[in-house]
């Protein structure tokens, strides 16, 4: 059946491409490889979408900002006004729209700031008033503050868009834990045993997990600073109250380290243009809420304590109008701002877009058949592909031999160079490879159409992919840009070929785990190359079977590209990883795009950064070169307390992120986080961020498996709960030894780290494929937090009664909030349904005897007998409890960077399987159920 | 980054094991006892080196790890204080052979 298929196919490929290829042997003769018959060119460059600054406001902002606009906008058509202050970066970006609804990021909007009053005259000068919120005031209360009984949403912004909504629930629950520790924080100097403290005994709490999505602490700070803050969905720390000395930290037993997203979509995001961007003299620092004014001309940077000037230029606020106020400029009234940089801030030149694609075409490429959905996604996409006029796009491919498209405008069709000297590659016309995208676009459609059909009948199984790379980097290197290669198999010809490694019968060895490192520094060192010359490489890894992860990551890893991973990808006989493709493809081609990009990480002098995890090139101690930068990276730093800071009551951590956008402007966005500084053990117990605390120990531990070994980094996870927890359990002195104490803010630490136990990077004795471990601590390196959590500990809820009840509106749509359930097979009734949220991918579970309604209203089948063992879609049925699961679904989707596939998994089914390997509480026959664990734990720790 | 320093560490090792054969050709039983163990040491740290196809020792994605960083700082002030005293004792040895012969 296959095969004639194929044949067919064959067939109609030599009717459009009957033409012969020249290959083409070192030498300068170039001649036109093929001719596509009849091809119509069809019209379809719409119109590019618009990019303005005013039209996708926020309605709650719209009072602040169109003051700043209309100020702006008159006051420098009138005269030559040096600062502007841009409303809103553009809503472009599809997915910003979607979650616009339901974000609120460092929202100002109740508090009502500086802007209603633009009176230029009425406010004289008053120092003591001014300084005062600016001033290390925080460790005395304000008054009304100390019986904190504030609403339990009053202080906690929601860790991630959306959870805003989960206000009624927070409500109808009001005595849950992770709220009140959030809250334990604002309590922590009036009540004697804070929240967050509660002593709680782990083997005897039965249900530790919340039912509401964990949220992140916040740090125990006055309310104009807290209000101020940066976003937790970008900026966040381990332990939200420094300790004072690294004795105190060593005594702690708990990691340190920053969690970032630094270039996260955000809905509002205050962009300033200003002929001079106000930094520290002596450490450079971006002038930001934090800083202290010390009288109307000076400031004092909360980094270093360097006392600076105020300029001239600042002392006028663009958004009133006021002169004099330089403590009401948004750079001071916003942690997390972006500045229009001026041409000091570049070494050359802002570098236009330029996207080079290198596809595999071998015969195990083109049996996949991903060509046709690349090529599909492509044509959908090209014109919204972030860039501007000067954008550039180029093609090759590859199998034994290297393929060129010259695509220059003006030519009749494209033609085909072919290289098939891969052991010294040259570029048959270096100009005309990358090619305008607007110029050239009727060629480049005209390629994207015939691609797919041009190596059906291909006998190369060859991969020469090391050569292939070598041409992208002599192709990128004059500008720089992102570079995505498509790969199905193992580079198995020139320069970096590799063999296979792995050994099936030690797949599910509990000794050792070997290959994590990678087999030759051939990619790493062609990564540190194209790193050098700003181009970045994206992974597309698409193959079924071992391919080397671990050394092709390399590529990536170091030229701060991405990595995607599809296991047995088949475009007909798997069809959800066809489907994911082309999902994640079309994020993949139209989210936005940095290029050139450093990041340079300062904090308060005392603090040092110590490791830095994700995917870029550290240039020296602070800065990161990041060749690309985009919306889905995370990154984790490593900290250690060098001095102690007994003479500071806050320190500061600034990311500046200075990178060149798609449209050629050069920018810097600038985080900052600002955390109070405690002296006592409790205090530091209090303010643990255990979701962050995870994800930095993950980052450690990959390292650590890659390093030394597997089993050394599943020991150090263990003893950081052992040790964390006896220290915990030493400093309260009235501990009665049987029991498992662990403060509140510290209760799922075990849990989490069980779940990293049992998570595909770590685990042992169950089946796991090299590849995919490795894959799966790339995705720990470089995932922002949020995304990271649910690979590591994913949701589960019940949807077969979903109800309207605590449910949250999104663009005009009733998405259900049910609540989170334990991952136990204790909870999985036969007669309910439950949706699983893996991150990445979406397990709906049914019951043996679940409701025939619920069956047929939401899967569309009449019972159970009759689902289908691979379901992997609902249906879109008119009725109720299919609209509100669907828009559950949908609204879990939102915002991720890999779109996740759903499976329809059947109690009974053989793929139950998979299901029940998340279930990360239950015992499985190489691992510990979550009792087990913590009476192991107990063991260790009495020992 | 790390390109002009690691073509270096593979000459330092020759040179330093060059010596120890010197010593050992003069039977200078001592002195190369006292060089031994930085000849092992430099042994096992070149075994041991990360997966790099050009010789050298240092990978630029992770030099600039605070441990790393720190341990191959120390490394190199502890071996410039070795070679330094060495070099004395064997200024101390040359100028001893010289006066008493």
């Amino acid at each position: 059946m296959r095969y004639t298929f194929i044949s067919v196919e064959m067939i109609t490929a030599q009717q459009e491409c009957t033409v012969p290829k020249e290959v083409y042997h070192k030498g300068p003769k170039v001649k036109e490889g093929m001719q596509y018959g009849d091809y119509v060119n069809n019209q379809a460059s719409s119109a590019p979408t618009p990019l303005s600054s005013t039209s996708d406001d926020e309605e709650e902002e719209e009072e602040d900002e169109e003051a700043g606009v209309d100020s702006s906008s008159t006051t420098s058509s009138a005269s030559p006004m040096p600062n502007s202050y841009d409303a809103l970066e553009g809503g472009s970006y599809p997915d910003m729209l979607s979650s616009s609804a339901s974000s609120p990021a460092p929202d100002p909007a109740p508090e009502p700031d500086p802007a209603p009053a633009p009176a230029p005259a009425s406010s004289a000068p008053q120092p003591s008033k001014m300084t005062k919120p600016f001033g290390y005031g925080y460790p005395t209360l304000q008054p009304g503050y100390q019986n904190a009984t504030a609403p339990p949403n009053s202080g906690v912004p929601p860790s991630s868009p959306g959870y805003s909504g989960f206000q009624p629930y927070a409500q109808q629950y009001p005595g849950m834990n992770q709220l009140s520790s959030g809250l334990g924080g604002l309590s922590l100097q009036s009540s004697p045993q804070p929240e967050s403290l509660r002593p709680i005994n782990l083997t005897q709490e039965r249900n530790i997990l919340p039912v509401t999505p964990v949220w992140a602490p916040v740090p125990n700070l006055n309310l104009d600073l807290k209000k101020l803050n940066c976003s937790p969905d970008s900026f966040r720390c381990t332990l939200t109250n420094i300790p004072q000395t690294q004795a105190l930290l060593n005594k702690a037993k708990l990691p340190l380290g920053l969690l970032l997203h630094p270039f996260r979509d955000l809905t509002q995001l205050p962009v300033i243009t200003s002929n001079t961007i106000v930094r520290c003299r002596s450490c450079r620092t971006y002038i930001n809420p934090f800083v202290s004014f010390i009288d109307q001309r000076r400031w004092k940077c909360n980094l270093c304590y360097r006392v600076n000037d105020v300029p001239e230029e600042f002392m006028y606020n663009p958004l009133t109008r006021s002169y004099g106020e330089p403590h009401k400029r948004p750079e001071v009234q916003n942690s997390t701002v972006e500045f229009i940089a001026s041409s000091d801030y570049m070494l050359r030149p802002p570098q236009p877009a330029v996207y080079l694609f290198v596809l595999d075409v071998s015969h195990n490429a083109v049996e996949a058949g991903y060509l046709t959905i690349l090529c599909q996604s492509l044509l959908e996409n090209l014109d919204k592909l972030p860039g501007d006029s000067r954008t550039r796009i180029g093609f090759m491919t590859f199998d034994s031999t290297i393929h060129f498209y010259n695509l220059q405008e003006g030519l009749s069709q494209p033609q085909m160079l072919i290289v098939s000297d891969i052991d010294d590659v040259f570029l048959p016309t270096p100009d005309s490879l990358l090619v305008n995208l607007y110029e050239s676009k009727e060629l480049i459609k005209d390629l994207l159409n015939a691609l797919p059909n041009m190596f059906t009948n291909t006998r190369e199984t060859h991969s020469a992919l090391g050569p292939a790379l070598q041409a992208a980097f002599k192709l990128m290197s004059p500008t720089g840009g992102r570079v995505s290669v498509f790969q199905t198999q193992l580079p198995s010809l020139g320069a970096g070929l590799l063999q296979s490694r792995e050994d099936p019968n030690q797949r599910s060895s509990t000794k050792v785990v070997q290959h994590l490192g990678p087999a030759t520094d051939f990619y790493k060192k062609l990564a540190l190359d194209c790193s050098g010359q700003q181009t970045a490489v994206d992974l597309f890894l698409l193959s079924s079977q071992y391919s080397d992860l671990a050394s092709l990551a390399c590529m990536s890893k170091y030229s701060a590209g991405c990595i995607y991973y599809y296991p047995s990808f088949h475009y007909t006989h798997n069809p959800s990883q066809a489907e994911k493709l082309q999902k994640d493809l079309k994020r993949y081609l139209t989210r936005k795009i940095g290029f050139e990009a450093v990041m340079r990480i300062r904090c308060t002098k005392g603090l040092s950064m110590h490791t830095f995890h994700g995917n870029f090139f550290v240039r020296s101690t602070d800065l990161l070169s990041l060749a690309n930068i985009n919306p889905d990276a995370g990154f984790a730093v490593q900290l250690s307390i060098e001095e102690n800071l007994t003479d500071t009551s806050l320190v500061c951590f600034q990311t500046a992120l200075l990178y060149t956008s798609s449209k050629g402007e050069r920018r810097i966005r600038v985080h900052t986080l600002c955390l109070p500084v405690v002296s006592s053990l409790a205090d530091v117990y209090a303010g643990v961020d255990v979701q962050a605390a995870i994800c930095l120990l993950a980052n450690m531990a990959v390292d650590r498996s890659v390093s030394s070994s597997l089993s050394d980094a599943r020991d150090a996870l263990v003893n950081a709960v052992v040790d964390s927890l006896s220290a915990y359990g030493s400093m309260v002195s009235n501990l009665q030894h049987s029991a498992l104490i662990a403060p509140s803010s510290l209760k799922l630490f075990p849990l989490y780290v069980l779940a990293l136990l049992k998570q595909k990077a770590f685990r042992t004795g169950t089946s796991t494929r090299l590849d995919d471990r490795v894959y799966a601590m790339c995705q720990i390196k470089c995932q922002p937090l949020v995304h990271l959590m649910k690979m590591i500990h994913p949701n589960l809820y019940r949807i077969d009664r979903l109800t309207d009840e605590g449910a949250i509106h999104v663009n005009d749509k009733v998405v259900p909030q049910p609540p989170l359930q334990k991952l136990s097979a204790e909870k999985l009734t036969r007669e309910g349904a439950f949706l699983m949220d893996c991150g990445s991918v979406f397990y709906i579970w049914i019951g043996k005897s679940c409701d025939n309604h619920f069956i047929e209203d939401v899967l569309g089948y009449p019972n159970f007998a009759s689902i289908p063992q691979k379901m992997t879609h609902l249906p879109e049925l008119d009725t109720l409890s299919s609209e509100r699961a669907r828009s559950f679904i949908t609204w879990l989707r939102d915002n991720r960077p890999l779109s996740p596939i759903l499976h329809v998994v059947k109690d009974e089914s053989p793929a139950k399987t998979e299901f029940f390997q998340h279930l990360i509480e239950d015992r499985t026959e190489a691992a510990f159920s979550y009792y087990e664990f913590l009476l192991h734990i107990q063991h260790q720790i009495c020992k | 980054q790390c390109n002009p320093l690691n073509p270096l560490v593979l000459s330092e090792y020759l040179i330093h094991a060059f010596f120890c054969v010197m010593f050992l050709c003069a039977a200078e039983w001592l002195t190369l006892g006292l060089n031994m163990p930085l000849l092992a040491y430099h042994i096992w740290r070149y075994m041991s080196r990360p997966v790099m196809s050009g010789p050298g020792l240092y990978d630029p994605t992770t030099i600039m790890n605070a441990d790393i960083l720190a341990y191959c700082q120390k490394e190199g002030w502890c071996k410039l204080a070795f070679y330094l005293l060495a070099f004395f004792y064997y200024l101390y040895g040359m100028i001893y052979v010289l006066v008493s012969s």
